[in-house]
């Protein structure tokens, strides 16, 4: 029995959007718009979508650097989002983040030793002897030499950068871990190395990941769960292979067929995305998908559909499934 | 590879004003005569080996006081960098971290002050406050708050949104501890710029009150005062017009540069 870690109900962050001289409200960007999710002990949660779909806010949301708007978060039988600020700060200990942005995540002010042994300090975690050995085991443990402690972040690669960011986020050993595109940003032949080591590390630490990308490639290969993300919303929630293999919803189909697949079979039935996102400060009526959609009819443009769980777990919001 | 150029501006500006550091320094052991001691035969006397600037209408040496007016000029400008760089970024910094109305109404405020011409201002708060060298640093100091709140709130905004601040929130670090610790070390340069920029014009807003009568009142010797003093001998004894005019147009140059040399030097490195 694996025991559920993480629980999100129906989380929405509404941006507002100010005009005006006087920086009044004149609307508001439905970011994320009711997300839920259960996520097991020792399991990875893939979230994909293009661009702008809210990924990173609902990412932001769970260590609530974003405040939710609506919706709950409840971790390790701890409801997050009753915490007071202070609390939320001591909480953090347990949920650490991975940023997507290697040359923008670390202050380049402060050393290695200084950047990665920030967190021990600020949950007071060992002398200052300690913690410079814990510094050396982390930076050993991402694959990094120890001389590294002594050096400054624009010393290092992209790659060697992101390890970086990883010994930090490990180093007060969290529960869980919010990885937000953790190697888009790198080089492709770099980016399969920094994923098997956060599947290593998986399964050394017993971490359970939140992993976030636009790169459905990428997300299978890491992910137990998957959830599609369109406009704020999930439209499709399935366990990996389920998803990859037998797709629901005809945006995750349209996303799989972009993918290059081994099997040339699967060619003939290519959904392609034409057209932008829409614009999420005006999400369309009824299903959102219907302006990108090949199978649209009328009711998708009224009426919009209930993401539905079948008897397997696998979930999908669309009229015709 | 390009050849590394020399930052011409930080050299001559260093260069200036450490001679003047000096001076003031030494003023403050030795001056070539008593910086009051007034001795009327001697009035006006024109450049010669015995008073390497001459003399003025009380026959007072203008080396000596040229000498201890750099004290003057230098503790002026100290006191109104400080008062500056310390409000202007605590108050820019707020504004910029915390955003939204608070952000708002800081810089309507801001934004009134530095639309008013900072000298009548200046006049009208040495008025309240009274005149003398302290007064008219703090006076000073209230003027060059406001710029340097504008450079530390764009600073500000700029870094709150990079990912190292997030990143720093992600672990737990308290928010001051972010605006000091995380942000703040990320904008000294254009910070150190602009103290410099403040210290020169710190410089020649003394003088110009002190020119008024409003600043720095006898017996502290002031360039400023003694630049007014000379107006009447202008035609007959230029010296005296020429020796502050003088140092003041270079320490301020000097001031100048050093802040220009300062944003070539950041800005080579950020490359
Ligand atoms: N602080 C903010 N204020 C206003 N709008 C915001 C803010 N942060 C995000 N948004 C908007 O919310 C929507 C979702 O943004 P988010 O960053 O979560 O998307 P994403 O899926 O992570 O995209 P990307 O792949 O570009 O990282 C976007 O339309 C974005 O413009
Ligand atoms: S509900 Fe209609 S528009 Fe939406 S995905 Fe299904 S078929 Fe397409
Ligand atoms: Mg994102």
């Amino acid at each position: 029995m694996t025991e559920t870690l993480l629980k999100v109900d129906d989380l929405k962050k509404y941006f507002p959007i100010s005009g005006g001289i006087f920086g009044r409200k004149v609307g508001e960007v439905k970011a994320v718009d009711g997300v839920s999710f259960i996520l097991k002990k020792g399991e990875t949660f893939g979230l994909v979508g293009e661009s702008g779909c809210g990924k990173s806010t609902t990412g932001r949301m769970l260590l609530r650097l974003t405040e939710p708007s609506a919706g709950t978060i409840e971790f390790d039988e701890t409801l997050l989002t009753d915490l007071s600020k202070k609390q939320m700060r001591k909480k953090r200990r347990d949920i650490q983040m991975i940023f997507q942005d290697p040359f923008g995540s670390l202050n380049p002010r402060y050393t290695v030793q200084q950047i990665i042994e920030q967190p021990l300090i600020v949950h007071g975690l060992g002398t200052s002897k300690e913690r410079s050995r814990m510094v050396e085991e982390l930076l050993e443990t991402v694959g990094l030499d120890a001389y590294a402690a002594s050096r400054y972040p624009h010393q290092f690669s992209g790659g060697q950068r992101q390890r970086i960011g990883i010994a930090r986020a490990l180093a007060v050993r969290p529960k869980l871990i919010v990885a937000d595109e953790p190697v888009s940003a790198l080089d492709v032949s770099i980016q399969s190395q920094v994923l098997n080591l956060l599947k290593e590390l998986q399964s050394e630490f017993k971490l359970t990941y939140v992993f976030i990308s636009h790169d459905l490639g990428v997300v299978r290969h890491i992910s137990d769960r998957v959830g599609v993300m369109y406009l704020g919303r999930l439209v499709e929630v399935a366990d990996s292979n389920m998803l990859y293999v037998s797709p629901k919803h005809p945006y995750t189909r349209a996303l799989l067929s972009a993918v290059p697949v081994p099997d040339p079979k699967n060619k003939s039935n290519r959904i392609i995305l034409s057209g932008d996102v829409p614009n999420p400060a005006h999400p369309p009526e009824g299903c959102a998908f219907h302006t990108r959609c090949p199978l649209a009819a009328d009711i998708c443009r009224k009426v919009r559909p209930e993401l539905i769980t079948d008897e397997q777990g696998h979930a999908a919001a669309c009229h015709f499934i | 590879m390009k050849r590394k150029k020399i930052n011409l501006n930080l050299l001559v500006g260093c260069f200036v004003l450490l001679f003047f550091l000096v001076t003031m320094v030494v003023s403050f052991f030795y001056t070539p005569y008593d910086v009051n001691a007034i001795a009327v035969s001697n009035k006006l006397q024109a450049p010669s080996s015995a008073h390497w600037f001459g003399t003025d209408p009380f026959g007072r040496d203008i080396l000596s006081r040229i000498m201890a007016g750099t004290q003057t000029a230098f503790f002026v400008g100290s006191v109104v960098t400080l008062i500056g760089v310390v409000f202007g970024t605590l108050i820019g910094g707020f504004a910029g971290y915390v955003g939204g109305w608070l952000d708002e109404i800081i810089m309507r405020a801001i934004d009134a002050l530095m639309a008013f011409p900072g000298i009548i201002l200046a006049i009208m708060i040495v008025a309240v406050f009274g005149t003398g060298t302290l007064n008219t640093a703090i006076a000073l100091g209230i003027l060059a708050t406001p710029g340097i709140a504008r450079i530390a709130r764009s600073g500000f905004i700029q870094n709150k949104q990079l990912e190292y601040v997030s990143a720093a929130k992600s672990i737990g670090v308290h928010p001051l501890k972010i605006i000091f610790r995380e942000i703040l070390p990320n904008i000294y340069s254009p910070l150190i710029v602009a103290a410099s920029v403040a210290f020169a014009i710190a410089l020649l807003a003394e003088a110009s009150l002190s020119y008024l009568g409003l600043g720095v009142q006898p017996p502290d010797p002031s360039l400023g005062r003694m630049l007014k003093e000379s107006q009447e001998y202008l035609t007959t004894s230029p010296w005296f017009t020429l020796a502050p005019g003088i140092t003041i147009t270079l320490l301020v140059l000097g001031f100048y540069m050093l802040s220009n040399g300062i944003r070539d030097l950041t800005d080579h490195r950020s490359k």
